[in-house]
């Protein structure tokens, strides 16, 4: 069935369709519409399940970390400074291994107080060991929501689904909504190895020593280190996992199958774009334009950041004769963070020669700074144009200092 | 090390109840709850009596029995025990004496 509606309602409806069974949330801008939806949807008997109201994020994700070691399916979805109040728990959920999803509707950071639309909030959490995916519109909100507990509770680590506050979270536009039926029949219900049980007691995620330990059946325990080892080589796998998650949901809906990235008139391109969320779509106007021009350039959209499909994503871009990419978020002090992993992907597949595409960075919309095609245009245009230059700061776009 | 973990089955930290998960934590101890027999009221009395220090035992290491015995491998030496005894029959011994004279465990 084709809705329009919200993208937070494409969210709501994409966790009611997944048979969420606890859902703690704590509203914050631009994310409340979504966890107001849910609300309603529990209170009216149309979901069946526990909606639990708390005074903090902190306590949300805290609630969602109980529910998920009980077994239930568990959700939450917050913004901005709520996902920083999270950080603690963030860390705790991705070494616990607990499959939450979360959805975060990206906001920028105080201080100064904004509540308009960037990605420093999610971009800020990327080291923490959970999968990161960013969408671009409404039907891969309510398409990702369903494939994050799919692949989440596969690899058994907690993923966010990243979308664009207000450009998505408030804007109403048309999607597919699946059945129940095509759902259920998808998605299995959540069945960990353990589940907290009062016949099997035990002591979850206990303090480790610096080495490893005998348990009490005298077999040689992990120490930390081998726990949070055996995160990221699963984390790493995770992407073949995400793969095959994208081509079950392509082979059941008819939709999707761009499990890293989606590209767009890349095929022959000189010059490629690179950026997140709904900015992705944004620029193909100006790839448009340029190709209209006579300028080979093309746009690839990242969807999933963490893990980072390296090897996949350098082999996209290394043929290019320059990658630029494009940026609502920074690492103070340096550049942007998905420049500097784009360069490290890139590094690899230099080879003996060390022949690589120019990298450009571009800063821009922080805040929800406006964010105009002309001025997409001119940073694509100026980099196609200025030849080979390699520079070391990110250019800002839109500043008007 | 010569085995490892790679076969261990779980990949968090996960204690099931029983003696020693935490390690062998006798070896934090730096100071060890000695027990007078003859102070002790149930020791003293020679039946079920008070068992106040192995009520109080945070780590479960002293037994209800007459007389009380402490666990040596696990007692971390908190000196609660010491602390609650209504007769003061536990006397909490720095380690280094035990060492200096060669008695019990290190």
């Amino acid at each position: 069935m084709h809705i329009i509606e919200s993208g937070n309602a494409a969210a709501a409806i994409g966790v009611k369709l997944s048979r969420a069974q606890v859902i703690a949330a704590y509203p914050i801008t631009p994310q409340t519409p979504l966890t107001e939806r849910l609300s309603e949807l529990v209170e009216s008997g149309e979901m069946d399940a526990q909606y639990i109201p708390v005074e903090s994020e902190h306590s949300a994700l805290a609630v969602c970390i109980a529910a998920s070691t009980t077994g239930a399916r568990a959700f939450t979805a917050t913004s901005a400074n709520g996902l920083l109040y999270m950080h603690e728990q963030i860390h705790w959920a991705a070494g616990a291994r607990l499959p939450l999803v979360m959805c975060v509707v990206n906001r920028g950071v105080g201080a100064p107080w904004t509540i308009w639309n960037d990605h420093q909030d999610s971009i800020s959490q990327r080291d923490t060991g959970w999968m990161q995916l960013y969408v671009n519109d409404h039907q891969q909100i309510i398409d990702g929501v369903i494939k994050a507990f799919m692949l989440a509770e596969e690899v058994m680590i907690p993923i966010m689904v990243c979308y664009d506050g207000y450009l998505l979270s408030h804007t109403y536009m048309p999607f597919e909504v699946p059945s129940q039926d095509m759902v259920d029949a998808f998605l299995p219900p959540y069945r960990p190895a353990y589940a907290l049980d009062p016949d099997r007691p035990a002591n979850l995620n206990t303090v480790t020593l610096p080495d490893v330990r005998q348990d009490t059946a005298g077999r040689t325990a992990h120490g930390y280190m081998e726990i949070r080892y055996l995160l990221q080589e699963d984390l790493l796998k995770a992407a073949d996992a995400m793969d095959a998650v994208e081509n079950r949901f392509r082979e059941h809906f008819g939709r999707g199958g761009d499990p890293f990235f989606e590209t767009y008139r890349c095929e022959d391109a000189r010059f490629i774009a690179v950026s997140l969320g709904s900015l992705s779509y944004h620029l193909r106007e100006v790839i448009d334009r340029l190709r209209d021009e006579g300028v080979k350039a093309g746009i690839m959209s990242i969807h999933l950041y963490r893990p980072f499909p390296a090897a996949a994503i350098a082999g996209g871009l290394s043929r290019a004769e320059g990658v630029i990419v494009f940026e609502k978020a920074l690492s103070y002090g340096y550049e942007g963070a998905l420049c500097s992993d784009i360069k490290a992907a890139l590094y690899p597949a230099g080879g003996s020669k060390r022949k690589m595409p120019f990298v450009h960075n571009y800063i821009l919309g922080l805040g929800g700074r406006e964010i105009k095609t002309v001025q997409l245009y001119e940073a694509m245009r100026n980099s196609c144009t200025r030849g080979t230059k390699i520079e070391t700061t990110p250019q800002w776009v839109g500043l008007k200092i | 090390m010569s085995v490892g973990t790679r076969q261990y089955g779980r990949k968090t930290s996960h204690s099931e109840p029983g003696p020693g998960d935490g390690g062998r934590t006798g070896s934090w101890r730096v100071a060890r709850p000695v027990m007078d027999p003859a102070v002790c009221i149930p020791a003293r009395r020679g039946a079920p009596a008070c068992f106040i220090c192995w009520l109080y035992c945070p780590d479960g290491v002293i037994s209800r029995t007459v007389p009380p015995k402490i666990d040596y491998e696990y007692c971390k030496g908190c000196g609660i025990c010491a602390e609650e005894c209504p007769t003061k029959a536990i006397t909490m011994v720095d380690e280094s004496c035990f060492i200096q004279t060669g008695g019990g465990e290190k």
